[in-house]
């Protein structure tokens, strides 16, 4: 018989790996996805300077994606 | 054992009937390791993990405005070793000139440089990246220098992609003029983020990041103002005193979402809070919009709020009215705005054999800050009443990128 407690495990092995999970957007549909412009950080030495400007000047940090944080700019 | 095993499997699968028993017995404690070995099966790989780019790219920055001036180089080359590792190295130099408004009203204008290098290697091991990197700053009175490590990892038929982040900097402060000034702070930044597909047309992106600073953390240049009747100006000035810790915490969402035809929307939010009292909210909105097969354009608006920290004033009651005392604009309350625009022309190089492509790329930002409590003392007035201050800065980045 299938009990809870050894389903569980077995639920979060599953989850963890992904192979249970039927992927919602093929691989042949990411085509537009893949594009360039969908980039989040499409030039990472441009988006580090707009960063650096930020903190330089405003009193929020951390969280910007791609190339931010840990720049030691005071 | 084994063969049992993939006989029970082949029974369950060929009969259905004893499908629901056959799965039970599958899943009986002595066989966990079946599904491990299951589990551990390669999934979708068309749009896995890769390792970034091979390109370069030499930009030229500068920022103008509040009386600041900032311009300097930046150099970014990007190589991968085999098909597993990647190597990049970053030289960044900010020239500084300051007659910024704080600086005119309580010391002299001043020049200096800043010059950051950075390492880093990607690793890639099936769907997971690592990467190392180091940086370090140095400028006359400050040194810091960062270690980074970060894993990412694709999973659920590679539309999830997660990433931990660990940083920690150790910076030296000094005081040109003053041998006897020296100081340190200890940084620890905690990242999380996930990058997920929602449909063929839109990703979504959501990160945290914790940072916790230990040591000296304001500007040792900058004094706060309170009323002094002694003083001919009705005010006096005195160094700044902070705290000594701070921990930051920033939410981001993006999302970023291609249209019926060949054009991106993006959108940005963040939240940020720390515990000196700070709250700020940030909102971002970008078109990009390529143009024949060469260009593309960007224009893009942000708008930023913060409420500043409870310790600062931009005119104190009397001297040292409390433990801690800020007057650093940055730490008071605030908004600004930016709208930029750029654009970007894809070139081939003809004459050098070994890039694949290139990019020439040109970006303008005009940013406008007004600040709602601190005050312009350059323009006069009565003590406490003088005009709140507000300024525009341009920020240019001229660069080009090439692939290969």
């Amino acid at each position: 018989m299938l009990t809870k407690h050894r389903l569980l495990p077995v639920l979060l092995l599953l989850m963890l790996s992904g192979c249970s999970i039927e992927p919602w957007v093929q691989p042949y549909e990411r085509a537009r996805l893949a594009d360039p412009i969908m980039s989040f950080e499409r030039d990472p030495v441009a988006n580090g300077f707009r960063h650096h400007v930020y903190q330089t000047r405003e009193a929020a940090r951390g969280a910007e994606g791609g190339g931010g944080g840990g720049c030691g700019c005071n | 054992m084994a063969l049992k095993v993939v006989e029970e499997a082949v029974v369950a699968v060929t009969e259905p009937g004893v499908l629901i028993h056959r799965i039970a017995v599958l899943f009986s404690p002595g066989r966990h390791w079946l599904l491990l070995i299951l589990a551990s099966l390669p999934g979708f790989s068309l749009f896995a993990t890769v390792l970034p780019e091979d390109r370069a790219d030499v930009m030229y920055h500068r920022y103008d405005g509040g009386g600041v001036e900032v311009d300097g180089p930046s150099i970014l080359v990007r190589k991968s070793v085999m098909d597993t590792v990647s190597l990049s190295a970053n030289y960044y130099v900010d020239s500084i000139s300051s007659a910024s408004v704080d600086v005119v009203s309580t010391a002299s204008p001043y020049t200096e440089e800043r010059t950051e290098t950075s390492l880093s290697m990607d690793y890639l091991h099936n769907k997971t990246l690592m990467s190392l990197a180091l940086t370090k700053s140095d400028e006359s009175d400050y040194l810091s220098e960062t270690g980074s490590f970060s894993i990412s990892h694709d999973m659920f038929g590679d539309l999830t992609t997660v990433s931990l982040g660990y940083s920690v900097g150790n910076d030296d402060i000094s005081r040109n003029g003053d041998a006897d000034f020296g100081d340190q702070v200890k940084r620890q930044n905690y990242r999380v983020s996930l990058s997920q597909i929602l449909t063929k047309n839109t990703i979504l992106g959501v990160g945290w990041e914790t940072i916790t600073d230990e040591g000296f953390l304001n500007n040792p240049y900058r004094s706060y103002r309170y009323r002094d009747p002694l003083a001919g100006d009705g005010y006096s000035y005195l160094p700044e005193v902070y705290p000594r810790t701070r921990t930051s915490n920033a939410l981001a969402l993006r999302l970023k979402y291609y249209l019926p035809y060949r054009a991106a929307l993006s959108s940005e939010y963040r939240y940020f809070n720390d515990t000196w009292g700070i709250d700020a909210n940030n909102f971002e909105l970008a078109y990009t919009h390529p143009f024949r097969e060469k260009w593309i354009f960007d224009i893009h608006y942000r708008y930023y709020t913060q409420e500043g920290a409870d310790f600062y004033s931009d005119l104190f009651s009397r001297r040292a009215p409390q433990t801690y005392l800020a007057r650093d604009k940055e730490l008071s309350s605030f908004q600004s705005h930016t709208l930029g625009l750029a654009m970007s022309y894809e070139i081939k190089p003809g004459f050098l054999q070994f890039v694949d492509r290139g990019t020439l790329n040109l970006a303008y930002d005009y940013i406008h800050f007004d600040y709602d409590d601190f005050r312009d003392l350059t323009r006069g007035g009565v003590v406490g009443e003088e005009p709140f201050y507000s300024f525009s800065a341009n920020v240019i980045k001229a660069y080009v990128s090439i692939w290969y």
